[in-house]
């Protein structure tokens, strides 16, 4: 290990021909491709345990506050569409699915099915956060936004139309102002889930230029399959934000 | 070189696997909206949260590839989610013993 | 020359090494190089540390006497605030990771560098950039609700740099993140053949347990951090009692990280007294296995424990009994590996170099501090001590006493390997025992103010209690001098210190076999590992080779 002689810089031509041994994608602090891509999926999956603990904090919230304003939390949630929020699950899961997709692409080096999947999933994304506006907007027209300008009238003098489409039933005051915590954690929670679907778009699309430069289906598809990862862990999260949400108690 | 002998096969997953894997996701979420109308007492939340868990596990079995990856990654995800629940469990302890559904 | 088994030779330091690889302040800036983003983190966190301690030493300045006479109470409110958040975040949890872990990690495994380079590198940069965030909060004004951040205190009743403060927290807490993941990928992937589990120094085994509680705990700081302002800045209130919230949801989600958090804190300072003890005592860490497990054990166990800070903020009181019970056991772990070390000292060939000094100082004040740290868990003394000096006394013989010693005994102990040069050593014995001195008269004290009754963040207090914090003040400008006469001489020592070869200590791990400074990739060939930690059979044997080859 240690040699008495102080060690003298490679010559060029040694250089050259170590240089050309190995994959040009081989970071030179790695002994082998394998332990490479090893290495950064391991890294991957840490930064998604980092966002489950991240998430998990919220879901702790709501686990609480559900069970202590468990009417409010009923009646609010039937405020949002079951449409809107179906239709949001299965675009997302689509998604997924076509990211997977991309992943197949990349390792099986078909380029323009890993452009096709990654066009696709970028567009299924969108439509996501176009439906989230949506039903965001709803919401802040009806005054259901916490902070100065929320408005507990819905919940205590609630319209015919609303008592018979909406399954919406009057509370009393004090429970019926619970709402706001109902909504502060909808949007915290689908607002923070948003956040990360607006960061992984434009992953998306920068993977999907690279992509058509023919980037990931050259054998070094690590990037795809990390990106994948943290795409299919945004499509969980919402797996779990959809019934907490949406489907507390329309059975009653 | 890595001392570990992690020279598992890079197993590539068949879209069929995927597609499959896909349709049953579907139909969960469709679950969990019939189930959602459907009248059953406290077991209402239970049942949503077991469909979701199921979803979830599926995804990352098979799209996040842990199904085929080596027993580090698999002990990775469950020591997230470990902590998770130790978030959530000794956090209800607090809850459970001193305001459950008072206020 | 780089070997010190020629002492009779004049020692140079080695014609190539990382520092003049390339030169410029881009080549800095812009490095990968896991060695260089250490030094840029000695660099920062010296600085942030002697901010931390100018609030410090203002904090000391005003309880001098009983009356509020130096500063408002608003003012007061931002000085301890600042001092915690300064020295907790900026210094105190990326210390040992940030500066020797990454120097030295690589090194000791046998790798290059470490798995995300560039990462490594992003980390320093989230580090700055939390840091200008508090900067920022200072020069506007500072913020007042302790760092402890008590909602709804900082969600409603403040008018203070709140908002800007959680953002650099939020930021910092990343830094830490991204350094933990680098190490828990390095050390799982890219030890060198041979280099097994059991055969890694007890430094890397420290690391790797914090950096567990790094990756799973700060998230739970983020998300705190990040509903606090929500609620702040939009009223999106999921604390606020008003509207029907627990102010006490904030603090279990705050205290599940920050008590991992003290742990972040002090493993890696274990790590490095079980490296200093091992090389100033010439004998292999005692029981290797236990010390290795304890490391790992006090991180599981650190997660189920965070309550214990909550006791008379309206837990219940089944939970605080559950909480209590698990706090008595996460101590057994420390324990084990103060007696561990204990009996590596026994029957040692002792020597007393100034990073020996400071682990025994570690040993004394860490024990001292990790009892009374029992006194706190335990509910019903907890009731009566908490929000006291005596409180303040327990973090800070544990965090100053253990953790900042730690930090200055492996300073000095990879000193010579990270810069080539040797410090000089009466002056630094000298320092050392100023800072011990210091130390006692600072914070014994304040054990008895909390004893007696004494409220923490009070800046008022009745006339009874003057003496003692008079010998408190004293003892801290004592302190002051203590920390400061380092910094003088590790700077002389860069450029006019002795050259120091690559092993002046005569250490086992993989670090002392190469060049002082080291080459940018570390070894000129991966090594092989054939020995276990700490085996000097194994050094003496090389090193009687080494003589007979050069002849």
């Amino acid at each position: 290990m240690d040699s008495p002689v102080i060690p003298t810089p490679p010559t060029p031509a040694v250089e050259q021909a170590a240089h050309a041994a190995h994959p040009a994608h081989l970071r030179h602090h790695f002994e082998t491709v394998e332990q490479q891509k090893e290495a950064a999926s391991f890294g991957m999956w840490l930064f998604l345990l980092t966002e489950i603990m991240f998430f998990g904090g919220m879901f702790a919230a709501y686990l609480i506050y559900r069970n202590w304003y468990f009417a409010a939390f009923a009646d609010a949630s039937k405020t949002l569409s079951i449409w809107l929020g179906g239709i949001n699950t299965l675009v997302l899961i689509t998604s997924s699915f076509t990211m997977a997709m991309g992943v197949w692409c990349a390792e099986t080096r078909r380029r323009r099915g890993l452009v096709l999947s990654l066009a696709l999933t970028i567009l299924l994304g969108i439509s996501f956060l176009g439906i989230k506006y949506n039903e965001y907007s709803e919401k802040f027209e009806k005054h259901h936004v916490p902070g100065a300008s929320f408005s507990v009238e819905t919940f205590v003098n609630p319209t015919a139309d609303e008592m018979k489409n909406e399954k919406i039933v009057a509370l009393a005051p004090d429970l019926a102002a619970k709402t706001e915590i109902y909504f502060s954690l909808y949007f915290a929670m689908t607002g923070m889930h948003a956040l990360h679907m607006v960061i992984g778009i434009g992953i998306l699309t920068v993977l999907l230029i690279k992509a058509w430069g023919g980037a990931y289906t050259n054998g070094h598809m690590t990037t795809i399959e990390n990106f994948g990862l943290y795409w299919h862990f945004v499509d969980i999260v919402w797996i779990f934000l959809f019934p907490l949400l949406y489907l507390i108690s329309r059975h009653v | 070189m890595t001392t570990i002998d992690e020279h598992h096969e890079h197993h590539i997953v068949s879209p069929k696997v995927y597609a499959v894997i896909f349709g049953i996701l579907l139909l969960g979420t469709a679950l969990t909206v019939w189930a959602a109308f459907t009248e059953m007492g406290w077991l209402n939340p239970v049942v949503a949260i077991a469909i979701a868990c199921v979803k979830a596990t599926l995804v990352i079995l098979y799209f996040m590839h842990i199904r085929y990856s080596s027993t580090l990654m698999k002990l990775t995800v469950c020591a997230g989610f470990f902590t998770f629940m130790i978030l959530i469990g000794m956090v209800m302890t607090d809850y459970i013993s001193r305001a459950w559904g008072l206020w | 020359m780089s070997s010190a088994a020629t002492p009779e030779q004049e020692l140079t330091l080695p014609k190539r090494n990382f520092y003049n690889t390339e030169y410029g302040l881009l080549s800095w800036l812009l490095t990968g190089d896991h060695k260089r983003i250490a030094m840029l983190y000695l660099f920062s966190i010296t600085f942030f540390f002697f901010v931390g301690g100018a609030m410090a030493g203002l904090i000391r300045l005003e309880l001098l006497t009983p009356l509020p006479d130096l500063m408002a109470s608003d003012t007061y409110n931002k000085v301890f605030t600042l001092h915690g958040i300064v020295m907790i975040f900026l210094f105190l949890v990326p210390s040992v990771p940030a500066t020797l872990g990454n120097f030295l990690i690589p090194i000791m495994i046998g790798a290059k560098d470490l798995a995300f380079p560039k990462i490594n590198l992003l980390s320093w940069y989230l580090y700055i950039a939390g840091a200008s965030c508090f900067v920022i909060s200072m020069v506007n004004g500072g913020v007042d609700t302790g760092w402890t951040f008590t909602t709804p205190l900082s969600t409603h009743y403040v008018n203070t740099n709140v908002l800007t403060t959680g953002i650099g927290v939020f930021i910092a807490g990343f830094s830490s993140v991204f350094t933990g993941l680098n190490f828990i990928v390095t050390i799982h992937r890219m030890r060198a053949p041979g280099m097994t589990w059991f055969r890694l120094p007890l430094f890397v085994w420290a690391n790797y347990a914090a950096s567990i509680l790094m990756v799973l705990g700060t998230p739970v700081l983020a998300i705190a951090i990040v509903l606090v302002a929500l609620e702040r800045a939009f009223g999106i209130g999921v604390f606020d009692p008003t509207k029907g919230g627990d102010p006490l949801l904030f603090q279990h989600l705050f205290w599940f990280y920050s008590h991992p958090a003290v742990y972040i804190m002090i493993l890696p300072g274990m790590g490095v007294i079980s490296e200093v003890i091992s090389t100033f005592s010439r004998k292999r860490v005692f029981g290797y296995a236990a010390v290795a497990f304890s490391s790992v054990a006090i991180a599981v166990f650190g997660f189920f424990v965070w309550a214990h800070h909550m006791y008379i903020m309206g837990l219940s009181n089944y939970s605080a009994l559950v909480f209590s019970l698990l706090t008595m056991l996460v101590a057994v772990p420390s324990a084990i590996k103060i007696f561990n070390w204990s009996a590596t000292l026994y029957k040692g060939s002792i020597s007393f170099d100034t990073p020996m000094l400071y682990a025994f100082g570690f040993i004394g004040l860490f024990t001292i501090g990790g009892l009374t740290g029992v006194f706190l868990g335990s509910l019903g003394t907890d009731i009566h001590l908490t929000e006291t000096y005596f409180i303040v006394a327990h973090f800070h013989f544990v965090m100053v006493g253990g953790m900042l010693m730690a930090f200055l005994a492996g300073i000095h102990f990879w000193w010579p390997k990270m810069t080539g040069r040797m410090y000089p050593e009466g002056l630094s014995k000298v320092a050392a025992v100023i800072t011990f001195v210091g130390f006692i008269f600072t914070f014994f004290p304040q054990f008895i103010l909390g004893y007696l009754g004494m409220p923490r963040r009070y800046h008022a207090y009745p006339p009874e209690f003057q003496v003692l914090n008079v010998l408190s003040t004293a003892g801290a400008t004592v302190l002051g001098i203590g920390y400061l006469i380092p910094i003088l001489y590790l700077a002389w020592s860069v450029k006019y210190g002795k050259v120091a070869g690559s092993n002046p200590w005569n250490a086992t791990g993989l670090e002392w076999q190469i060049q002082s400074p080291p080459l940018t990739e570390n070894f000129t060939e991966i090594p092989e590992v054939d020995h276990e930690a700490y085996d000097y059979e194994w050094l003496e044997h090389k090193n009687r080779q080494e003589v007979k080859s050069i002849g």
